[in-house]
């Protein structure tokens, strides 16, 4: 196998509240390899949004390295474009295509004329063309999730990195979101981190999983999530239950249930 | 109605299907309101009847009194602010204090940034704004004109230092308070994009802020209209020339009700003006079309 796209060697993360010093994750490591779906799956407090932010570029492991494409990630930078779960993550003063112009301008990767073109084709992408000049608070929840899909996939980033982007829609319009990002990928094969912390989604989404335990973050397993075409609902249910068993195999609640 | 028993079963009930009627063949999907419920609603209408109205009572009390030295009729001011305006320079005095009022604010805000720009980026700079302002905001910028005519004289220099404190320290809390809420997901979208320092500000922290901004230079330009007319009652009285609150004290002087009735009028129609046209052309331009704006 080539080299990885993305190599995170034992990282260890740790940030400061107001008056502790709190462990995020501990000695995780895993690799990403190019056009994979690569999801991070844990309960709430396992550390995967600060292990994705640490890819991002935004905190700096306190142990271990994180490698794209064998540099050192420092600095956040436009290599790397993020998509958050918070529908604000749209600036309210630039309408839909300016903002997914509004990387591309600002690196000076592309010339006006350049961006304004991959604008409109990755707003076609996303389905909003006919939203494309209405300002981000006209749009619904799951449009403004499409236009930061959009935002970042027009860079062509290395990788795309998503934390939990349809964890705040509705549970149809999520679904409806989880499709249209897989047939996004069946045209341009890009390369992402998906975080999320159900289970279905993971399945759905990734083609590979990797299972974090709870506070600090750890890594319990690292699996192929079932393949799209040609599995059964079964497959998918029996992958689910497993999954679930393994997140939940914790000494407490093996107890409880005991009890 | 008796509790059922627990182990009855629950009926099974037949699924049901139907198809929705097509959005186009309802009878009314949206429809115009008529022009008297347009009218009824509209707020500057409402406005201008409770002006009429005001004008009015004005009027009837006037003559009532029939005292121009207590309180000349609407008419009669009215009559003496167009006649100031043709013939009595009036215009010329709200010009000059327009042109100090401008150079104070621009100063103020300049200062302003500055001031905001090194609390935004340091510790030390957000503590120090942050005491300043508990310091001086409370202060009324008028409070310094003495000591203003001590330092400055008789200067233009003594009315633009009350005028840039009356300026700074409301702008300089709003906008600092506006780059502190900034969202951190925004701030995060702006570092990933890859952008430092000034261009992050111009960019990102600025137009986010914007909101808190607007609100800071509106304050900021109420207070500095207000100073200034205040320190040209004093100021005009010393040097002796002036703008509008010059014009105000000269006319009560020489016992011009009238005409004091039309400088007071100038003052509510300029600020009025400001605040109304100027401020609220730019909120309906910027947040209130990014759906940004509060109220």
């Amino acid at each position: 196998m080539d080299r990885p796209l993305l190599d995170v060697e034992d990282v260890t993360l740790q940030y400061k509240t107001r008056d502790h010093l709190v462990t995020a994750t501990y000695r995780v490591g895993f690799q990403v390899h190019t056009s994979e779906r690569y999801v991070v799956l844990g309960p709430s407090g396992c550390g995967k949004s600060t292990l994705l932010k640490a890819v991002g570029g935004y905190m700096t492991p306190t142990e271990g390295t994180i490698r794209l494409k064998g540099e050192t990630i420092r600095q956040p930078g436009p290599d790397r474009m993020m998509v958050f779960q918070e529908f604000d993550q749209l600036l309210p003063w630039k309408t839909v295509r300016q903002n997914v112009m509004f990387p591309m301008l600002v690196t000076g990767n592309l010339s006006p004329r350049e961006a304004a073109e991959r604008a409109r084709s990755y707003i076609g992408k996303v389905n909003l063309t006919n939203c494309a000049d209405q300002y981000p608070h006209t749009l619904s929840g799951g449009m403004k999730q499409r236009v930061a899909i959009a935002r970042a996939m027009a860079m062509e980033p290395d990788i795309l990195l998503m934390d939990e982007p349809f964890a705040a829609l509705d549970a149809l319009t999520r679904r409806k979101m989880q499709d249209e990002l897989l047939e996004l990928w069946d045209e341009i094969r890009f390369t992402m981190i998906f975080v999320t912390h159900s289970i279905a989604e993971a399945i759905k989404v990734g083609s590979r999983i990797l299972l974090l335990s709870p506070h600090p973050g750890q890594v319990i397993a690292e699996l192929n999530s079932v393949p799209r075409t040609g599995a059964g609902p079964d497959e998918a249910r029996l992958l689910e239950v497993r999954i679930h068993e393994m997140l939940f195999a914790q000494p407490v609640e093996a107890q409880l249930a005991r009890a | 109605m008796r509790a059922p028993e627990r182990s009855a079963p629950v009926a099974q009930r037949p699924e049901r299907l139907s198809t929705a009627v097509d959005a186009r063949d309802f009878a009314i999907a949206s429809k115009p309101l008529s022009t008297a419920a347009k009218i009824a609603n509209n707020t500057v209408l409402w406005k201008i009847g409770i002006l009429i109205v005001l004008a009015a009572i004005w009027e009837i009390y006037g003559r009532w009194l029939n005292n121009q030295l207590l309180v000349p009729t609407f008419s009669a001011t009215v009559a003496a602010f167009v006649n100031s305006v043709l013939t009595g320079g009036l215009l010329l005095k709200v010009w000059v204090s327009i042109k100090v009022l401008l150079v104070g604010y621009a100063a103020g805000v300049t200062i302003a940034a500055i001031l905001t720009m090194f609390a935004t980026t340091t510790r030390l700079g957000a503590e120090l704004l942050e005491t300043l302002t508990a310091m001086f905001n409370p202060l009324p910028a008028i409070a310094l004109l003495p000591l203003a005519l001590i330092w400055f004289g008789l200067t233009p220099l003594s009315l633009s230092f009350v005028l840039i404190h009356s300026v700074l320290w409301p702008v300089a809390l709003n906008t600092h308070s506006g780059f502190v809420s900034v969202s951190p997901t925004l701030r995060m979208v702006g570092k990933n994009c890859g952008l430092r320092g000034l261009r992050y500000v111009a960019l990102i922290l600025i137009p986010a802020a914007f909101p808190s901004i607007l609100t800071g230079l509106k304050i900021g330009w109420a207070f500095a209209w207000r100073t200034l007319i205040a320190a040209e009652l004093i100021f005009g009285v010393q040097s002796g020339s002036g703008g509008l609150g010059w014009f105000i004290v000269n006319n009560k002087n020489i016992l011009d009700i009238p005409n004091v009735f039309a400088g007071l009028l100038t003052v509510i129609i300029i600020g009025l003006l400001v605040e109304n046209v100027i401020f609220r052309t730019i909120e309906t331009r910027t947040i209130r079309r990014w759906g940004m704006a509060t109220s």
